[in-house]
């Protein structure tokens, strides 16, 4: 067996990181996923997190992304994930607090008059998103 | 006949708007190259979201209770088309030869009884579609993209397409727009969007026999993958637009600048006859003029 699976990561817009790494641990939608290599093929929903990235051995984080959801294939040698946007830790640290909160108070009551299904889910996601973005100012999110 | 002090504006006027297309045609190639470096990494996304949907449709297989994006309403009564056009001219028939193929496509639906409504993004294929089909548009969007195309240019659009879709308020969409060949070339292209064709597992090369374990259930990931696949779908093709869109302008703006130059040849030659003809003119009026002495 390989020590080693592939990790991609990719946008919309480009290819953010390509490169063979020991594990990376992924934010999945039901919980936190430690992808090694040979794990079984699965395909996850990614909720909005962070990625920690194993790249030279088992025990040190090489690097952190912020992602705010996404999706996530496993293969025995490949880990694809698709975000909806990708960044630097230090980049949503660098995030304007007040403006955040703003954002989450307007998404919140836009949430409380939603209408249909559709929209709710719409909000409920981007509801997600800035309280991810929130937690990880505050360090609460791990 | 025109004096010599007219042809030398006209030949001024000329070289000035020479060097505004041929400035035009410069601007448009670097920003060819930059939508077409977009659009190359735009790729690895697509690429990948294909492949992952192969798998998640070979498991689900297009069953009767598959999410309506997949399956479609049941019916094709009313068609949404989605026409990518330019927001500003002088780019050739980029413009108009999309607006032409809609109206092909308007015709050849409602002459099967369907009903068709229509979504423009870019202000020209508006403007050139209202003044023919005013009741049809539903919903426009300009200057998508004015200084960079971003994802959340095609995430607007998407969300607009999707709150009409579970309105109800359409059965089939199709986006229309110029596929980037090359800057000569750009083919008009129909690409149905909803509902979405699944690819066949076997051509994306996936890794043939590979069972996924789902986490949540099938259901939920493609009921959430499906929105998204729409959202790359209109961006990839607003890239290709794009691309094709400095592309032709590009093309239209070098034939210009040719153009003049040739103009401004043809005006340097009747400028140097006219005026060696009223020197000669002069010459023979001084001549006889002595003469007569």
């Amino acid at each position: 067996m390989a020590d080693k699976v592939e990790f991609e990561l990719v946008s919309p817009e480009k290819l953010l990181v390509s490169q063979p790494v020991h594990m990376v641990v992924v934010p999945g939608a039901e919980g936190f996923l430690g992808v090694l290599p040979g794990h079984a093929p699965m395909i996850v929903t990614v909720k909005p997190g962070i990625i920690d990235i194993y790249a030279n051995d088992m025990a040190t984080i090489t690097q952190r992304i912020f992602v705010a959801g996404g999706f996530c294939e496993i293969t025995g040698a490949r880990v694809t994930i698709l975000a909806e946007e990708a960044s630097d830790l230090d980049a949503v640290r660098g995030l304007d607090r007040a403006a955040l909160e703003k954002q989450l108070a307007d998404l919140t009551e836009d949430l409380a008059d939603a209408k249909s299904d559709g929209e709710r889910h719409t909000l409920e996601g981007k509801v997600a998103i800035v309280q991810a973005k929130l937690d990880v100012q505050a360090g609460t999110l791990h | 006949m025109p004096s010599l002090k007219d042809i030398r504006n006209r030949i001024a006027s000329v070289k000035s708007t020479q060097k505004i297309t041929s400035a035009m045609k410069m601007v448009a190639a670097s920003k060819l190259r930059r939508a077409q470096e977009q659009a190359e990494a735009g790729r690895p996304y697509a690429e990948r979201m294909g492949r992952m949907l192969a798998s998640l449709a070979a498991n689900v297989a297009g069953g009767p209770g598959g999410p309506r994006l997949m399956t479609g309403t049941g019916s094709d009564q009313t068609h949404l088309l989605v026409v990518m056009t330019g927001d500003r001219g002088l780019c050739g028939g980029f413009n108009s030869s999309v607006v032409r193929e809609t109206r092909r496509a308007i015709l050849r639906l409602q002459a099967e009884g369907k009903t068709v409504k229509l979504l423009t993004v870019g202000r020209k294929g508006r403007d050139l579609l209202r003044r023919e089909f005013p009741s049809l548009i539903v919903a426009s969007f300009e200057e998508v993209g004015r200084k960079k195309l971003s994802f959340a240019d095609a995430d607007r659009v998407t969300a607009k397409i999707l709150e009409l879709f579970d309105a109800g308020q359409f059965d089939v969409a199709t986006i229309i727009y110029n596929k980037f060949k090359s800057a000569m070339t750009q083919i008009v292209t129909l690409q149905q969007v909803v509902p979405f064709a699944a690819p066949e597992a076997g051509d994306t090369a996936v890794e043939a026999g590979a069972v996924y374990e789902f986490e949540p259930s099938e259901e939920a990931i493609l009921a959430d993958l499906l929105p998204r696949n729409l959202a790359i779908q209109v961006y990839s093709a607003l890239l290709e637009s794009a691309a094709s869109f400095f592309g032709a302008q590009m093309t239209a703006m070098d034939n210009a600048t040719r153009n003049a130059g040739e103009m401004i040849k043809k005006y340097t030659l009747i400028y140097n006859r006219t005026r060696q003809a009223s020197i000669t003119k002069e010459l023979i009026e001084i001549i006889s003029g002595a003469e007569a002495l």
